[in-house]
């Protein structure tokens, strides 16, 4: 169905590649949350693997700095339409810390909490095999309160709000249960090349 | 989108139909459609989709102003310089002309009359858009919770139904309306000509004299930081406050 009158501004070709369908390339960094900006300390900071309401591992701020890190880079989309190409990520991949915590995963889902309240459901295929992260640090930098700082999830290859930001920590469900969005409206699994951006896409 | 959504179909693109564009500020526009999406509730937005000719396509995400039960879809979009899909609705479209949309969308910034209150709604800019809907709705639905919207734009001409919302306050007294303008050289001044911080912030809510059960802020996200520090500083709840973030600064 044409627009009457529409012509649009394509993006360059090496660019429009790497744009998933529905979004569009942004140079700033948009914040988006349900809520205020929590103010996490680093010196109250701790990140937990549970399975169900069992911790498996747990670790303060300087622990998990003493971790192995990981740097990423890549293009990031959000479900708002927008995406940034060639961000560099570093922090801890999830291989990492399972292998610190000698944990074998011990079901197929988890849950990404933070502390706001916030949780969102990821598949643990989607977190391993160097697919993702906890991230510290965005371009070179401690990543900033606005955008989950001290530490967020990342799991780039998701709609962004997968991404949880303030994490602290994982929870391995039996089920695949869905989140804060996924529960309002957005799409349970959320692959930005399929647009699954709402509850029943396809 | 309804909470019942999980039992109900995937979210289709339809045909809107644009009756109407109506001026509402020097950079804002009312474009009335009609559409068959389903029924939305106050403070949801749509996904708008447009085709070039040669299939090329660009979609936006727009909030709704109308309120739920009206006949019209109402959205509200600012003109945004650099924009792909704004200056369209802006220079282009006209009433008779068809574009794609799909929604309702958005479980979480929305306001429904069993949510009551003491209700307190925060725009910046053309932040004010979800929040004209559940103000609408709630006038069309004569519902008496203890509402105040505090509306911060530069100067009073860049306030979006400015008269509407005037009208609302003025017939129903649970409502209450702040307009704050925040450029120094307004010609008029609103009801606070200073930007909102922290103190002015107390005063307002003081001069209100309830303590919000809900808080809806939107604006920019330098706008919403700044405001919802300043409610939390002045002893609300973070757990009360949805916000809802435009891009850029």
């Amino acid at each position: 169905m044409t627009t009457r009158g529409f012509t649009g501004r394509r993006p360059a070709a090496d660019t429009a590649r790497r744009l998933p369908p529905g979004q569009s390339q942004t140079l700033d960094f948009p914040v988006l949350a349900f809520g205020p900006t929590p103010q996490v300390d680093t010196a109250a900071w701790t990140f937990t693997i549970r399975h169900g309401a069992r911790p498996l591992a747990k670790w303060d701020w300087s622990q998990f700095g003493a971790l192995p890190h990981t740097e990423w880079n890549g293009d990031i989309h959000c479900v708002t339409k927008w995406t940034k190409l060639d961000t560099t990520w570093q922090g801890v991949s999830i291989d990492d810390l399972f292998d610190a915590a000698r944990i074998e995963p011990p079901t197929a889902y988890l849950l990404a909490e933070s502390f706001d309240g916030y949780d969102t459901n990821v598949p643990v295929a989607d977190l391993i095999d160097g697919k993702a992260m906890i991230a510290t640090h965005f371009g070179g930098a401690p990543l900033a309160p606005e955008h989950g700082g001290p530490a967020r999830l990342l799991v780039p290859h998701l709609y962004f709000w997968k991404s949880a930001k303030w994490v602290k920590g994982l929870r391995f469900t039996e089920r695949n249960e869905a989140g804060f969005w996924e529960l309002r409206g957005y799409h349970l699994y959320g692959d930005p090349w399929r647009e699954q951006r709402y509850t029943n896409d396809p | 989108m309804n909470r019942d959504a999980a039992t109900e179909g995937p979210l289709h693109w339809h045909e809107a139909l644009i009756e109407r564009i109506v001026a509402r500020t020097q950079r804002a526009v009312s474009v009335f459609v009609r559409s068959p999406i389903g029924p939305h509730e106050a403070g949801q937005h749509v996904d708008v989709r447009l085709t070039a000719p040669d299939g090329y396509q660009a979609e936006r995400s727009y909030s709704i102003a109308s309120a739920p039960g009206t006949a019209r879809l109402e959205l509200l979009i600012e003109r945004l310089d650099d924009g792909e899909v704004s200056p369209y609705f802006h220079e282009i479209a006209q009433p008779g002309d068809t574009f794609e949309i799909r929604g309702p969308i958005g479980g979480h910034f929305v306001w429904r009359q069993a949510d009551g209150g003491p209700l307190l709604l925060i725009g910046g800019g053309s932040g004010v858009v979800p929040l004209l809907s559940m103000l609408r709705y709630r006038a069309l639905v004569r519902d008496k919770t203890p509402t105040l919207l505090v509306y911060s734009a530069r100067t009073l001409d860049e306030m979006i139904c400015r008269d509407e919302l005037a009208n609302i306050e003025m017939q129903d007294p649970t409502s209450k309306a702040v307009l704050v303008t925040t450029r120094a050289d307004s010609q008029e001044a609103g009801d606070y000509s200073r930007r909102l911080d922290a103190s002015s912030l107390h005063e307002i809510l003081a001069r209100w004299g309830r303590t919000p059960k809900h808080v809806y802020l939107c604006g920019s996200n330098r706008f919403v930081e700044s405001i919802a520090n300043s409610l939390t500083g002045n002893g609300i709840s973070p757990a009360s406050i949805r916000t809802e973030r435009y891009g850029g600064a």
